[in-house]
């Protein structure tokens, strides 16, 4: 292509990309909405029993089957609410009594303060893990990292997190029980953003910062762990990529220390594709790990969504799933920008 | 290898500086009572619509009712918020009295207004225990009629049966007739909504305790109400954290601290019984379970083929061991406690007695059919016992799971064939259970009501019209014999195998006394709770 050329169509380009990526994003969301209401009606369960309850008498029911919509005819009943979605009114939880909204915006935060501090922990260490095992390809270390790896990834979450229990908060006090934070502290400050180790720092009430890192250890040790897996293991496969690669020979040649040549060339190479299996990683954290959380009684995402879904809380498991679709595509979006960041021949093209 | 020791000790000192060790307070607060329970079944805080388990409870620590009972001899019916009642003669008009210098939480002083305020919401709202109260003939159009003041401190309550005097009493112990402060709750009403969408989340009571804090899913949180009319409660604060794990809240029973976990399996059970800090408390609960063979199935409307499996459930040994300490057998459908409940178990695990039955039927070499069964652990372990002792007999039994509110909906519909149900009494009076085991006015597939004779098929005007004799009966006695006499033709002829009767079992820190284990949620109470 040549540059004059690429100059007069610059600006087309760029709108048609960001076009093209609204209309994606619409289209994802759109596609999920429609996905979920038919779940919701498909399955045989009967939404208005999960209101009224088994013993209510018939007026009650046809009351409520009314109150609900359901007398409609599917297609309406979609309509409307996908109106009501767009103005950000996700109907009311039939099992909280109160806007769909409040909810998640009181378990998003348990969830997204958990799953950050656990897929920091899960970078942090699943990284230089994975670095190593890769340098050291076929030694006792890889062989180590891979078996840590696998029964990371493969043994049953809520076991191990019953025997964190066990050994850290039962055997040796280590750490705080399940839950967030002690009774006693729960009103030592008010939740703003509802992210307790923020709220509590900004108040400066470092008791209760203390009282919410004990409880958060565990829980996001654990899920650092089962993303650390993973991490390392694509870090690993990663790196091995990258060090099998001429620029490594080239820079070996020309006798540039061993340590640099994996830290900064071959990891600076290997991070681009890294970054969308971190991201994507913390996505799944996001979502709220339901057996985690019901283990450690966090009142997440993860056990709002079961927990609604079982009762067949049809607006609570919209507006959640709508909420989970909207992370991973704006964490899609991100990792795309980080690539353009850290990749010039990405960045060259546009 | 030294490479990989120094590695090992950096992330161990990276491990530990993450888990920075922070003393966990391991002791509840003095004056705090803390439950683990999992409490993910509220739904709402308003007495007219409550009707699940925790919040009952709850409710029943923080409202009064107009009447009560003793939770030990629940024949024992004495007035809370009423003072005294009188019956008409003509035995359908109660004319209650209000005790005097009683207040609300909010200082409000309670009066036959707010009585009379509380029964009409509950008939104008309409919500699922409403059934509960227009059962005597109230509806939106005629309640303020009915149920009129007469005074500042009396009203009437007008039925348009002559009801048994106890069954109308009992009725008003449910959650459903517990009084509102009707001037608080005025000053909530949005768009004729009663104050509805106000109290579903907040308090308007007048019991021990007052309800401060409701977070759906994580905690609810009681305070002393100190207008509270009866003896102030050792606890200032009751909060309930919600644990769904049992496994989890037994570590947090054993650390010390929560004071008293409310889930605790039969394998838990075993566990803490060794402990010396724990012990275990239980009471006997009214819930029922049972099958429910549905007579659309030709099979199963054969007279010997629901006697045959009433031989085929080993009913001791799934007491004794799965669901040992959880249940006890019982096969009538009143529980233990009710008036006119019978203790009979005639029935017990006779493979050759089954078979004998079968043959009889035609259907020597057994057959097919299928049970629905709710997913959860206990129920789960019952279908497949009973499923193996069905083959003894050459029956299969294909076992369906499915959650709750799915099974259900199928077994509303009557799309099942066997379905393993637990059904619990709404209130204390006999006919609760009469009503939807031996009763169905109507077995058409559009039929208004759908007690669980409805959902299995079972056409019984002649026993229909018994249920509905023993509820105008206003002798106690003779009402009871009513009951033993309606429950000995049952359980021989009904398609209902009921197996056992519920135990409330929950494990508390040795120094927690106090906690009540009543015969229905509502009476469960920790007002007299100390540690």
């Amino acid at each position: 292509m040549k540059t004059s050329e690429g100059h007069h169509r610059a600006l087309p380009t760029v709108l048609g990309k960001a076009m093209r990526l609204a209309a994606t994003v619409v289209f994802t969301i759109f596609g999920l909405l429609v996905v979920t209401f038919l779940i919701g009606r498909v399955v045989p369960v009967d939404p208005v029993l999960a209101v009224v309850g088994d013993r209510a008498s018939q007026s009650t029911y046809d009351k409520v089957f009314v109150e609900l919509g359901l007398d409609k005819p599917l297609y309406v009943q979609f309509s409307l609410y996908v109106e009501k979605a767009v103005t950000g009114d996700f109907g009311e939880s039939f099992l909280t009594k109160k806007p769909i909204i409040d909810d998640i915006a009181r378990a998003f935060p348990a969830t997204l303060e958990l799953a950050t501090v656990g897929i920091i922990i899960g970078t942090l260490f699943g990284v230089p893990v994975g670095v190593w095992a890769a340098v050291r390809q076929g030694k006792l270390v890889d062989q180590v990292v891979r078996i840590l790896g696998l029964v990371g990834y493969s043994a049953p979450i809520f076991w191990l997190g019953l025997l964190g229990l066990l050994v850290f908060y039962a055997k040796w006090g280590l750490v705080a029980g399940p839950g967030r934070i002690d009774i006693s502290y729960e009103y030592a400050f008010t939740p703003k953003t509802g992210l307790f180790l923020l709220d509590t720092a900004m108040q400066g009430q470092w008791g209760a910062f203390r009282n919410v890192v004990s409880h958060i250890a565990l829980p996001a040790a654990l899920l650092g762990y089962y993303s650390m897996a993973y991490i390392a293991r694509m870090t690993r496969s990663f790196m091995l990529n990258e060090l099998a690669q001429e620029y490594v020979v080239t820079a070996r040649v020309k006798g540039v220390a061993e340590w640099r040549i994996i830290w900064v060339h071959a990891l600076r190479n290997a991070a681009v594709p890294l970054v969308t299996v971190i991201a994507l990683s913390y996505a799944g954290l996001l979502e709220g790990s339901v057996l985690t959380e019901t283990v450690f009684a966090w009142p997440g995402l993860g056990q709002y969504l079961t927990n609604s879904l079982q009762n067949a809380d049809m607006n609570a498991v919209l507006g959640g799933t709508l909420l989970i679709g909207i992370i991973f595509v704006g964490l899609n979006l991100l990792s795309d920008f980080l690539y353009t960041l850290l990749d010039p021949r990405v960045r060259r093209r546009t | 290898m030294k490479h990989v020791q120094k590695l090992v000790a950096a992330a161990l000192m990276c491990t530990a500086a993450a888990f920075a060790p922070v003393k966990a307070v391991a002791e509840t607060p003095a004056d705090t009572l803390i439950q683990a329970w999992a409490i993910d079944d509220i739904i709402t805080l308003d007495p007219a619509e409550v009707f699940e388990f925790s919040a009952s409870e709850i409710l029943g620590n923080s409202y009064q009712g107009l009447v009560g009972y003793n939770v030990k001899d629940v024949s024992e019916i004495f007035g809370v918020i009423a003072e005294k009642w009188e019956i008409s003669e003509d035995g359908k008009t109660f004319s209650f009295t209000i005790r005097p210098d009683m207040k609300f939480a909010s200082g409000n002083p309670i009066t036959a207004e707010d009585a009379v305020y509380t029964l009409q919401r509950v008939i104008k709202l309409d919500k699922s225990p409403a059934f509960i109260l227009s059962q005597f003939g109230f509806t939106p159009d005629n309640v303020d009629a009915m149920i009129r003041k007469t005074g500042d401190m009396s009203f009437e309550f007008e039925m348009d049966k002559p009801y048994a005097p106890t069954l109308v009493l009992y009725c008003l112990t449910a959650t459903v007739g517990f009084v509102v402060d009707s001037e608080l709750v005025k000053s909530h009403e949005a768009d004729g909504d009663f104050g509805y969408n106000w109290l579903k989340t907040n308090y308007a009571g007048s019991g021990a305790f007052s309800i401060r804090d409701w977070r759906a899913n994580e905690a609810v949180v009681l305070e002393r109400n100190d207008n509270y009319s009866g003896e102030a409660p050792p606890m200032a604060r009751s909060i309930y954290r919600h644990i769904p794990e049992t496994a989890t809240q037994r570590l947090l029973l054993e650390k010390g601290d929560i004071d008293i976990a409310r889930n605790v399996s039969a394998e838990e059970i075993a566990a803490l019984s060794t402990n010396a800090d724990i012990v275990i408390e239980d009471g006997v609960k009214g819930s029922i379970y049972y099958l429910g063979l549905n007579q659309k199935n030709e099979t199963l409307a054969k007279p010997e083929v629901r006697q045959a499996m009433k031989y085929l459930v080993d009913y001791a040994t799934i007491a004794d061991t799965i669901m040992k300490g959880k249940v006890i057998p019982h096969q009538a459908f009143l529980p233990r406690g009710f008036l006119g409940a019978l203790e009979d178990t005639p029935f017990s695990l006779n493979v050759d007695k089954a078979k004998e039955l079968l043959a009889e039927a035609g259907l020597a070499d057994g057959f097919t059919v299928t049970m629905d069964t709710r997913n959860t652990n206990e129920i789960t372990a019952m279908g497949q016992a009973i499923q193996q002792t069905m083959a003894m007999a050459g029956i299969t039994m294909e076992l369906i799971p499915g959650d709750g509110q799915q099974t259900l909906t199928k077994y509303r519909a009557r799309n099942h064939d066997i379905y393993i149900g637990r059904w619990g009494p709404d209130y204390q009076d006999p006919h609760t259970n009469a009503d939807t085991f031996a009763r169905n006015p109507d077995n058409s597939d559009d039929a208004a009501s759908k007690p669980l004779a409805w959902r299995n098929a079972w056409d019984i005007p002649e026993m229909t019209a018994k249920a509905d004799a023993a509820v105008l009966e206003a002798d106690a006695s003779a009402r009871a014999q009513m009951y033993v006499d309606l429950q000995t033709e049952h359980q021989q002829t009904s398609p209902f195998v009921i197996m056992f009767q519920e135990i409330e079992v929950l494990a508390r820190r040795k120094n927690v006394e106090g906690f009540i284990v009543g015969p229905s949620f509502n009476d469960n109470s920790f007002k007299a709770v100390t540690k």
